[in-house]
């Protein structure tokens, strides 16, 4: 890992750097049109519900000889016609067969055929039925959940970073994330149960995460940004996302980890089931929080702090000031790069030795 | 010193966390394991939502729906039930292993409160065959004082005729609705002391042989119930008749007490916990046999009067006298509806004339449990009614507001509507935990693979950091499995295993902002702490918004969703722990040692691997560069050791050193500062 290591330092150093604030629009548009075909997918598709938001009947059978899925449609068509039965294989000798809304006596009748057809006791079927509302009773709280999380995170980033723009950015970041893992959800056509509600909203706070520890070096490299004019904002907050780039893609990999190995177990070994559900939402919502984190949350923020006109102003001191060195180094013979050093250009035990005193200008434009 | 003082604070910590744990398994009834929800342990779970057309439900009522569920299951025989509200509209029923359906529907069924007439009175226990056989040897007018001066409120026909002295005293052995009466607010206090009535009726030879109120002892079930019938059986054909003897002409008419209802109200048994159990599905029509709620006493009662509707409102307050003011004695005010109070007043109209034969109670009953057996002096109309208990033994406020509680529930007729019914079994979950854990396993080697990969030496760092945070969050989750009732569900497994890598995430922080301190030129000691005191902010900054976002998940979320927020906020404070107490120590500590000190190639902090070559002035505006730090300080160090030697030796250190890094020790920073200032004179000069 010998290159990642060095990957990190070039990215640390600014002898490696990816312009990711400065060509912001094209990340923004990126990330826009992704979210509106997320959208459009979400209405027009629409998500898959679970049995807990369609309501219906469930079926377990445990121990059973086959996991042959055809088996328990075969005995629904006896008992009621025109039905699609929603089978899916739970561990190593279990069945779960999930129906619509059922009357009692064909529940009964249905548990029996189930128990035949999959060489089990009756006993080892269970029923039960899950109401259509629960799963929206859950979801409504999630809801409201979410709406209050959002409002004290913002609170809280607002006092954490004294700039406002820093939770917009974040929010605006997880917006992002929110809309495209439900995008990806109604894309794939994965089922929505309230596991999965569960893990969405955990990626609401890895999101923030992986954002808050870039902020974080973002405000340490701005601190007191007005104060000098090597570099502008936009220059420092692009060397914090640049420096944080392997800490990130570390904290990334290391999170999506056990997520996938629950995936992982959960898809091969254990078949549907909560810890499946969880680990599915999560590991699309890490991903794309990752992505948002470096490639919409700063340039984001720096692109609202830009409307500041402290800002403003300093951006355009520098940039003159800047313009004047080069063109003065130019006139002198100087490379370019001398002079505009950026927001990484000045290193601990370096020494610029001669570059580094006040230049005469030529004479010709003194 | 401070690092290890640390990790000593924090070995305590385990210390206490497992040596509580393990005090409480030895000497107490604890576990070294968590308890575990549903889904892993197998049952069945049902989710209600209760509803009361057209009016809303308070958080007490709830409670007390609650209560009255938990009356139900505990007396069905189910152990471990859980009963809990969740998201202050719904109430989770969790029964461990496979309930039955009538175990089910019982938990479902909707209580009922109704007011009945009191037909006759005994105490808890079921007829003694010996007290029968004695009693049928003995004349019918048997005295029975005996009985009646135990003091046991057991009290049937001739010997309930103790009165309210026997009543009243019987109250304080839990009897607070016993020697309870009604007034009107507006009646004459003189009313009290009335007596208890004794039966009447065909029935009234046999009734004392009811009257031991402990449980038979010697006697197979068969034998008493063969007492039971023939005391039962009045008309000795051999058989229990279902139709009353003559048609009652009122509710108080002991003419409902047929010999069938005679029969069961011999068995009836309440002193057996299984008989409180309450649950609905009376015939209102009918006499009911009924058990007192705490199972002091047993009833029959007449047909119901008023339903619960009738009732408007209940609360709990203090007695007013006639003078108008207000005494120390708690009271049950009880409110009826306009409809409801015109009924009150006819039965108190009738109850009042009842009081010579002493039959002039009403029971209330919730959940064919009587919860309350006032008597009546003078008809009560105005429909507001004060259920007192006698001056000998007054109610307390607790039993007001439990009785107020009650009344105020069953005027709601709450029902509730099944949400979901989720069966698991047992080996379905035994096999999801394992596999649950199975995965938190491959999840915690890949971390620990590729912390190795990235950070060398380091790696082991993340690896016991790791493991402490793992033992810590153990034994939290079993000690609040055995506090708060906390079960681990597989909502909360998963929780636990997504946990690993947000906790490694603090950890990479930490490791990376330290790399970038060693990447600035900074001595290993300094970067160490530099990078702490900033790292530490971001962790403890990230690690708020996710206690916030668990905080905020708990508080309103329903169902799997709270297990999940549970785990999730344990571990983020197990996070924050971890890092201040074992991981920063822990790396203070190693960087004194000389593997990482020395930045070694396997540390994880080897200058020349994170590129910290940093240029070195070599004046007048030439920088030389390429050489590390680590190999300036091996250069330093043998300079260091030749100068020493060459001291020795009476001669000098080779004048081409950099002064500054003749000293081994010196930070690598500072030494370019002092190599860079000494050029800076020697230019000067």
């Amino acid at each position: 890992m010998a290159s990642f290591a060095k990957f990190g330092n070039d990215l640390y150093s600014g002898r490696r750097s990816y312009d990711i604030v400065g060509k912001r629009r094209v990340y923004f548009i990126a990330g826009l049109v992704i979210m509106v075909l997320c959208g459009l997918l979400l209405g027009f598709r629409g998500l898959n519900p679970g049995i807990d938001f369609r309501g219906g009947s469930e079926f377990t059978v445990s121990n059973t000889q086959t996991l042959d899925q055809s088996l328990a449609q075969t005995a629904l068509d006896e008992v009621v016609s025109d039905q699609v039965a929603r089978v899916s294989s739970v561990g190593s000798s279990t069945v779960r067969v999930q129906t619509e809304s059922l009357t009692e006596e064909q529940t009964a009748q249905l548990s029996e055929l189930l128990a035949e057809a999959y060489g089990t006791t009756p006993e080892d079927v269970t029923s039960s039925f899950v109401g259509p509302t629960w799963g929206q009773d859950v979801t409504g709280k999630a809801v409201q959940g979410l709406v209050i999380f959002l409002v004290l995170v913002s609170v809280v980033m607002t006092l954490y970073f004294r700039r406002w723009t820093m939770a917009a950015g974040a929010l605006i970041a997880l917006l992002h994330d929110m809309v495209i893992t439900a995008g990806v959800y109604a894309l794939v056509g994965f089922e929505i149960t309230p596991a999965t509600v569960i893990g969405f909203l955990t990626i609401l706070g890895y999101s923030l995460y992986d954002t808050v520890v870039v902020f974080d070096k973002v405000r340490e490299n701005t601190d007191g940004v007005t104060e000098q004019t090597r570099f502008t904002y936009a220059e420092g907050a692009n060397l914090a996302v640049n420096q944080t780039l392997v800490r990130s893609i570390n904290t990334s990999v290391v999170a999506v980890l056990p997520v996938a190995s629950i995936l992982f177990v959960g898809a091969f070994l254990l078949g549907a089931g909560t810890l499946r559900d969880i680990a599915l939402v999560l590991f699309i919502g890490m991903l794309v929080g990752t992505f948002s984190s470096i490639f919409i949350a700063t340039p984001m923020q720096v692109a609202l702090y830009h409307r500041n006109p402290v800002i403003k102003e300093h951006n355009e001191k520098v940039l003159t000031l800047r313009e004047r060195r080069i063109s003065e180094a130019e006139a002198e013979g100087l490379p370019a790069a001398s002079v505009a050093t950026g927001a990484a250009g000045l290193r601990a035990g370096s020494h610029r030795g001669q570059q580094a005193q006040p230049r005469r200008r030529p004479k010709s434009k003194r | 010193m401070r690092p290890l003082r640390t990790l000593t604070a924090l070995l305590f910590l385990l210390v206490l966390v497992y040596g509580g744990l393990g005090a409480n398994s030895l000497w107490g009834k604890g576990a070294m394991t968590p308890g575990l929800a549903l889904d892993l342990e197998g049952g069945t779970q049902l989710i209600l939502t209760p509803s009361a057309e057209g009016a809303q439900i308070s958080d007490t009522q709830i409670k007390e729906a609650i209560r009255i569920m938990r009356q139900r299951v505990n007396a069905s025989g189910v152990s471990e039930a859980e009963i809990s509200s969740q998201g202050g509209t719904n109430i989770v029923v969790q029964l461990p292993g496979n309930p039955s359906q009538e175990t089910i529907d019982l938990v479902q069924s909707a209580a009922q409160l109704r007011f009945r007439a009191v037909l006759t009175e005994a105490g808890p226990g079921q007829i003694d065959p010996a007290a029968l056989q004695e009693q049928q040897d003995q004349s019918d007018g048997a005295t029975s004082g005996d009985q009646g001066s135990s003091g046991d409120q057991a009290s049937s026909g001739q010997d309930a005729t103790g009165g309210s002295g026997d009543e009243a005293s019987a109250a304080p052995s839990g009897g607070t609705v016993a020697g309870a009466h009604a007034r009107a607010p507006e009646d004459d206090p003189s009313a009290e002391g009335t007596d208890a009535p004794p039966a009447e009726g065909d029935e009234d030879g046999e009734q004392p042989t009811d009257t031991p109120s402990e449980q038979p002892q010697g006697y197979t079930q068969e034998e008493i119930e063969e007492a039971a019938k023939q005391a039962a059986d009045t008309d000795g054909d051999g058989t229990l008749s279902d139709t009353p003897a003559t048609d009652p002409t009122s509710p108080s008419d002991t003419a409902w007490i047929t010999e069938q209802v005679m029969y069961d109200f011999y068995l009836l048994d309440c002193t057996d916990p299984a008989n409180l159990s309450g649950g609905g599905g009376d015939d209102p029509e009918q006499p009911l046999v009924a058990c007192s709620q705490e199972g002091d006493a047993k009833y029959i009662l007449g047909p119901t009067e008023l339903e619960g509707t009738d009732v408007a409102s209940a609360n709990s307050a203090l007695a007013t006298n006639e003078q108008g003011t207000v005494t120390n004695q708690y009271v049950v005010q009880l409110n009826f509806t306009s409809a409801g109070g015109e009924k009150f007043k006819e039965v108190t109209q009738r109850l009042a004339t009842l009081v010579s034969s002493g039959q002039n109670r009403f029971a209330i009953v919730l959940d064919q449990l009587v919860i309350s057996a006032p008597s009546v002096d003078n008809v009560i109309a105005g429909g507001q009614a004060e259920i007192s208990a006698p001056p000998t033994a007054p109610f307390t406020q607790d039993q007001t507001i439990a009785l107020a509680n009650q009344l105020n529930y069953g005027s709601l007729p709450i029902t509730f509507d099944l949400r979901s019914q989720e069966e698991i079994s047992a080996t379905l979950g035994t096999e999801q935990l394992e596999r649950g854990i199975l995965a938190g396993l491959i999840g915690l080697g890949l971390v620990v693979i590729y912390s190795v990969a990235q950070y060398r030496g380091l790696a082991i760092v993340t690896l016991l950091s790791l493991v402490v945070a793992g033992a810590l969050t153990y034994g939290s989750i079993t000690a609040l499995s055995e506090l708060i009732g906390y079960r681990l569900s597989l909502a909360g497994v998963a929780g636990l295993i997504i946990a690993i890598g947000i906790t490694a995430d603090s950890f990479i922080v930490y490791f990376e902002r330290m790399r970038d301190e060693v990447r600035e030129g900074r001595r290993l000691e300094d970067a160490v702490e530099l990078g702490w005191s900033r790292a530490r902010r971001t962790i403890l900054a990230s690690d708020a918004v996710n206690l916030l976002a668990a905080v905020v998940l708990y508080t309103l979320a329903v169902g799997g969703v709270r297990g999940f927020a549970f785990t999730l906020g344990l571990t983020t404070v197990i996070d924050v722990i971890v890092v201040m107490m074992f991981t920063h120590p822990m790396v203070q500590a190693l960087v004194r040692t000389k593997f990482f000190g020395d930045g070694h190639r396997f540390s994880g902090l080897d200058p020349v691997h994170l590129g910290s070559t940093v240029p070195i002035y070599r004046g007048r505006g030439r920088v030389r560069t390429g050489e590390s730090i680590a190999e300036r300080r091996r250069a330093a160090e043998l300079a260091a050791a030749q100068a020493a030697a060459e001291r020795d030796e009476g001669g000098s250190a080779d004048g081409d050193d950099p002064p500054g890094s003749a000293d081994g020790d010196d930070p690598p920073g500072s030494a370019d500062g002092s190599a860079l200032s000494s050029t800076g004179r020697k230019g000067d000069r």
